[in-house]
This record gives C-alpha cells, sequence and structure tokens, in this order.
C-alpha cells in the first residue's frame, strides 16, 4: 500500500469519526497554541526589556572609566594622565568603528540657587551637543547649545525638569505649566541662563499613576499622604525610578564653560585639572562591539603613552542578566507547555488502541486478503500522524488568534511576538508527538494474528 | 503437477499442557481446476485446514507445496504475499469493510498488490460483472442484500485472478434460495476454469462439488473423486424454479 493511500485511508478513517477526532486533536491543538503563545509572549517581554534598557541607556554605548594602572606598570603611574580631550579627537579620527564620541566634564558639590531656593543636580557637566543623543535626552522646551555657546563659553544651561521643580515650583503645586527659559540661577555663585528644559523622563507606571492622579485628585491625595510616611527616593516610584529622576536632576552646560569658569581656576598648585570624568562613545554597529573596544583600547593606549589607565564598561551586563531572565521564562513556560502536547500525544495513543480494538476485525480482513505487518502498521502510524499534523495546523491557527487576542487584552503591554521559529518547532514536535503515540497503536495492531482477528466479534 | 501438495502435515496446538492435533499427518493434492468440498462436523479440523491451505496459518510438521513452491517454512511477510496473490478468500459473514463501496472493497486487494488505481477500478468492475454486480458498485455493503454482500466478496476474492478461492461456509449466512444461487455461481466459476474449495459441514452443499474430502479428527476420513468413479453428473440447482 503506498503511503497516498494509507493518507488517503487515515483521512477517511477520521472523517468517519469526526467528533472523537476532534476532541483527540484539541489536546495537540491546545498544546501547540500554548507553546507558540508563550514563546510569543517572551518575545514580546523580551523585546519589551531591550526597548527598556535602549531608552535608558542605549545598548551600544559604553562608558570609558577611570581604572588603577595595572601592577605591571606601577612604575609609571605618575605618568599617567588620565581622559583628556587629546582622547576624545583621537577617537574621533581614528577609530571608525565608533559613531560618535561624548567628552563629560563634571563639577561635583554643586548648588543651584534662585533666591532662597536651592537644590542640587544630580550631575553638572559640561558637554558637547551629541551629549543629547548619546544620552538620549529629549528637549522639550528652549534650545541646546551651539557652537556659539561652545566657542564663547557662554553662561548658559539645560537643565532636567525636577531642577525646575525645586527652584521655580513643579506645575502640579502651582496647576500651571512653569517654563523657565531665559530665567537667571546662581551655580556655586556664578550666574547662569537657562536656555533649555528637558521633557520629563518617567516610566510607563509613573506616567500612569500620574494620569490617574490628575483625575481622581482626592484619592490621590490621600495616597500621597500615606506614600509620605514610607521612606524612598523621589517620593516612592517604580524600581526603575531612581534612573528617570537622575535624569530629570541632570544639569548641562558647554564643555568650554565648565573648562573656563570652573576647571581653569581649579587645581592642585594652581595646575588646572584638564582631565574628563567622561568619555562616552557609540559603536557603529553592534554586533561589532568586540572590534570597536578593541579599537579604542588601542587608540587610548596610544593617547595614555601605554598605559592603561582605563577601562570600559558596556550594557553587556545587563543584557546577560535580562538574557538570563528570558531563558528562565521559555524554559518554564516551554515546558509546560511540552507537558501539554504531551497529555495531547497521550489522548492520541488512547484513541488509537480504542480505534485498533474497534476493527480487530477489519485488521484480520486486510491481512486475509493480503495486507503486510508493514501495510498494518502503516495505515495506523499515518492515520495518528495525520490526526497529530491536522492538530498542529489547528493549533497554529488557534495560536495566532490566541496572540492577537491576549495583544487586545493589554495594549499597553509588551506586544507579544509570533516568530516563524516557534511555530516551525512546534508544529515539528505536535508531529513527533504524533508519530511516538501511533508507533504503539501500530505495532500491536500489525501484530494481531489474521485468523484471530478474523473471528472477533 | 498438483496445485496444492500436502506431505504429512500436522498443526499441534497446546493448551494447558494437553497436547491437541488439529491435523494429523495429512496428505492431499489439489488439482488446477479442481471443485472441491472440504466436509466435515465443527471441531474436526477443516477449518484448521483451510487455514493452511489459505496461508493464514502455518503447520506445526510436514510440507505443503502451493503452484510448485514450498511454503511450509515462509515468513509471515511472504504469506501475506501469497495470500494477496495466489489465494482469494470468501467468508461465511461476508467480510467487507463497510466503509468502503462495493467497488472500493473489491479494489482493497489489488491496493496491497499496488496497482495503479486506474488499473484497479478497470479490474475491480471486470470481477464485479462476473458476479453481476457492477450496477451496484457504489453501493456500501449496509445497503446490500446478503447475496449481493457475499457476490461483491467472491469479486473480491477474484479479483487479483488468485490460484484458488476457498469459501468457508460461504452460504451459511443466506437462506437457501440465496445459498443456490452463490453455490451454482461457484459452480459455474468452476467451469470457466477457477480452481474452488468449499468449506463446509453440510453434506448437501457438498454434494454440488465432484470431489469431496472428509475431515474428522484431524484426519481425512473420505477423499471421493466423483468423476473418476463417473457418478458424477453434475449438480441439480433449483434457482429460478420457485421452491420456496
Amino acid at each position: 500500500m503506498s503511503l497516498l493511500n494509507a493518507i488517503l485511508v487515515g483521512l477517511r478513517e477520521i472523517w468517519a469519526h469526526k467528533f472523537r477526532s476532534l476532541l483527540t486533536m484539541l489536546g495537540i491543538i491546545l498544546g501547540v497554541s500554548s507553546l507558540i503563545a508563550m514563546s510569543a509572549i517572551v518575545k514580546g517581554m523580551e523585546h519589551g526589556m531591550k526597548e527598556a534598557m535602549i531608552a535608558l541607556g542605549g545598548l551600544d554605548k559604553v562608558l570609558t572609566r577611570e581604572a588603577p594602572v595595572p601592577t605591571w606598570q606601577s612604575h609609571l603611574s605618575d605618568q599617567a594622565r588620565g581622559r583628556t580631550m587629546r582622547d576624545v579627537e583621537a577617537l574621533q579620527r581614528s577609530a571608525p568603528l565608533i559613531r560618535m564620541v561624548s567628552p563629560e566634564m563634571a563639577l561635583e558639590r554643586v548648588t543651584i540657587s534662585r533666591g532662597d531656593k536651592r537644590t542640587r543636580p544630580s550631575e553638572f557637566v559640561g558637554v558637547w551637543p551629541v551629549v543629547i543623543e548619546m544620552n538620549l535626552h529629549n528637549l522639550e522646551h528652549g534650545r541646546f547649545f551651539n557652537d556659539v555657546d561652545e566657542a564663547n563659553a557662554h553662561a548658559v544651561i539645560v537643565i532636567g525638569t525636577a531642577i525646575r521643580d525645586d527652584l521655580f515650583g513643579s506645575p502640579e503645586q502651582l496647576g500651571r505649566e512653569v517654563i523657565p527659559i531665559g530665567e537667571r540661577v546662581q551655580i556655586n555663585g556664578q550666574t547662569f541662563t537657562i536656555v533649555g528644559m528637558f521633557e520629563h523622563y518617567e516610566s510607563d507606571q509613573d506616567r500612569k499613576k500620574r494620569e490617574w492622579a490628575r483625575e481622581h485628585p482626592d484619592e490621590a491625595a490621600q495616597k500621597q499622604a500615606v506614600a509620605r510616611g514610607r521612606p524612598g527616593y523621589g517620593g516612592g516610584g517604580s524600581r526603575s525610578g531612581w534612573a528617570f529622576d537622575r535624569k530629570n536632576r541632570t544639569v548641562y552646560c558647554p564643555m568650554n564653560t565648565m573648562w573656563l569658569r570652573f576647571r581653569a581656576a581649579s587645581g592642585t598648585g594652581n595646575v588646572p585639572d584638564p582631565t574628563l570624568t567622561d568619555i562616552d562613545f557609540k559603536v557603529e554597529d553592534l554586533s561589532q562591539m568586540e572590534d570597536a573596544l578593541q579599537q579604542a583600547k588601542n587608540v587610548l593606549l596610544t593617547t595614555h603613552n601605554g598605559i592603561e589607565d582605563f577601562s570600559f564598561s558596556t550594557q553587556e551586563g545587563n543584557i546577560e542578566s535580562v538574557d538570563q531572565a528570558i531563558r528562565n521564562a521559555r524554559m518554564s513556560g516551554g515546558i509546560i507547555s511540552a507537558i501539554s502536547l504531551l497529555v495531547g500525544g497521550i489522548g492520541i495513543m488512547n484513541i488509537m488502541l480504542a480505534s485498533i480494538t474497534e476493527r480487530v476485525r477489519e485488521i484480520g480482513i486486510r491481512k486475509a486478503i493480503g495486507a503486510t505487518f508493514l501495510d498494518v502498521f502503516t495505515q495506523i502510524l499515518v492515520e495518528a500522524v495525520v490526526i497529530a499534523i491536522i492538530g498542529g495546523l489547528a493549533g497554529l491557527v488557534a495560536a495566532n488568534l490566541l496572540v492577537r487576542f491576549l495583544a487586545s487584552l493589554s495594549p499597553t503591554g509588551n506586544t507579544p511576538i509570533v516568530t516563524f521559529e516557534a511555530m516551525a518547532m512546534a508544529f515539528g514536535f505536535s508531529v513527533a508527538i504524533g508519530v511516538l503515540a501511533g508507533l504503539f497503536p501500530a505495532f500491536k495492531a500489525a501484530k494481531l494474528n489474521p485468523i484471530q482477528a478474523l473471528r472477533y466479534e | 503437477m498438483a496445485l496444492i501438495e500436502l506431505r504429512g502435515v500436522s498443526k499441534i496446538y497446546h493448551l494447558g499442557g494437553e497436547e491437541i492435533r488439529a491435523l494429523d499427518n495429512v496428505d492431499l493434492d489439489i488439482n488446477p481446476g479442481e471443485f472441491i468440498s472440504i466436509i466435515g462436523p465443527s471441531g474436526s479440523g477443516k477449518s484448521t485446514l483451510m487455514h493452511i491451505l489459505g496461508c493464514l496459518d502455518s503447520p506445526s510438521k510436514g510440507s505443503i507445496k502451493l503452484d510448485g513452491m514450498e511454503i511450509g517454512s515462509a515468513s509471515a511477510r511472504e504469506l501475506a504475499r501469497i495470500r494477496n496473490q495466489k489465494i482469494g478468500f470468501v467468508f461465511q459473514f461476508f467480510n467487507l469493510l463497510p466503509k468502503l463501496n462495493v467497488l472500493q472493497n473489491v479494489e482493497l486487494p489489488m491496493v496491497y498488490a499496488g496497482c495503479s488505481s486506474r488499473e484497479r477500478r478497470e479490474r475491480a468492475m471486470d470481477a464485479l460483472r462476473l458476479v453481476e454486480m457492477d450496477n451496484r458498485a457504489k453501493h456500501r455493503p449496509m445497503q446490500l442484500s446478503g447475496g449481493q454482500q457475499q457476490r461483491a466478496a467472491i469479486a473480491r476474492a477474484l479479483v487479483n485472478s488468485p490460484k484458488i478461492v476457498f469459501a468457508d461456509e460461504p452460504t451459511g449466512n443466506l437462506d437457501s434460495h440465496t445459498g443456490e444461487t452463490i453455490l451454482k455461481l461457484f459452480h459455474d466459476l468452476s467451469l470457466k476454469g477457477s480452481t474452488i474449495a468449499l468449506v463446509t459441514h453440510d453434506p448437501e452443499i457438498a454434494a454440488v462439488t465432484p470431489r469431496k474430502i472428509e475431515i474428522r479428527d484431524g484426519k481425512i476420513s473420505k477423499n471421493v473423486d466423483a468423476k473418476l468413479s463417473g457418478q458424477h453428473d453434475g449438480p441439480k440447482f433449483a434457482v429460478g424454479s420457485q421452491q420456496n
């Protein structure tokens, strides 16, 4: 009997017991759809987590940190000059795998004041305009520095919303929009003009909470009172709230302003300190991270006369922990789905065993007129596999519907992503389950003695 | 040369330590074109003999040659092949597959023989014409009378042009009138050259065949060939004369 014939016979048999076949397939359908839906949810989660990480720092962002001079170079440590603008220029010039370089020169222990109000920024840094792209800032009001500000070392700053809140009052308190562009503030006694302000950074969760509070002012006030008793940074927020709060307390001024107004006039023994606090850079291509880092290292070793007083830090560690979480979710989801597929397979085996018991006489007749062991074996096995294949295909359809349904339930959450790999794997798995489930019944049927099978009532 | 040659064939079962000789040292020759009946009471061993002759079972002892080929020691796969190509079966309960229509039932042996679907259709229709069932080809077995079902079963037995057809109580489930038409069909087929073996417990049915082999306690007790003794002048069929 040819395979095509066996498939036709199998289809006819399935059609003859429509309801029973449907129930049998249900196990496979559920298994396949849960496997795909689970993998889609995990994929969506992965996507969302990576997205969040990019929003916070960017995966391609590398920080050049100060590092202690290695032991074998310790005799050279007094010649280590630290990271300077020379490094920045060298990187821009000689490292083609690096897309942008952003130097940062920070001033510690800064107080900003306006009248009797004073506050401390999270960082007061002299920067180049490229910092906007480097740290993924969005300017909401005013402007950022330009070349004129840089060249003339204008006393201008761009601030985050938290600084505005402290010095001018927040829109929530005053009940109106507060845009402090053009206002003057004192930074360590020097007068600066605010030329721009960033947008308010917050997590989705905080934004939802704030919007809710605006719509339900009474309840929000109550919650505020309760929350006040609790310790926390930034008045309590989501777990990643600290990152957003820190970003909101940023104060930037032009690099030259920082150098001329603060650094040039300080330093030990009247020698100004030209070292940068940070050299951030972004790589051209994430997949070439290793090469880019090596290139940067080579360039910096040249400018540092071979003294390795720097190190790089990337988001790699964070990515790894995210990957670990994703792997765990995938593993546990996969096991659960695999078990449900297995149950589906047991369902198929059960039905096939019942079915061959019902068809002992038919098998006897087929053997009497010339069906071999292999013929009967193939027929039963194909029938089980056909059930599994149909169930698997229906499962693919069901999975897509299920994922669409899940996505419509929570439009704000991470959208599940159905991948081709997941579908192929789930389908392949269901076919394999069908084969495994069919083996034993097929063997049992093929082994039947034709004489006894013909006598069977 | 005989079509089937049995030499010293025994079939021994062991039931709870007791040895049961279903067949005991049987010698038998069946020649091509013969129309024979194997007759005996139930438990005599006639079914066992038919199973062994029909390659559904292997003997415990002895040699059996079908068409010059020794099959006593054939594998299950070889036996299936022989059943498919050289042997046709007609059963008491027709044993048509209820899910298939008549044509598909008749095609079934050719499916296992690996014939193309066109050849299957043509030969199945030929076989159905032979038993005058070609106008019922698309019917399901359940839609047919017992006699029609048995005709379809006979068509299925003949479709692969077997060397020999075994009919196990082919009239046992039919009324006497229909039974006679079936017997007449077998008689006509035998006149056309088919080798047919009827297995029955009924001497009246056995009377139709020129040669009778009587089995008792696993041994052949009588082997009468009326043609050789000149006593057989053909069966008397009442078909067409409305007895009942």
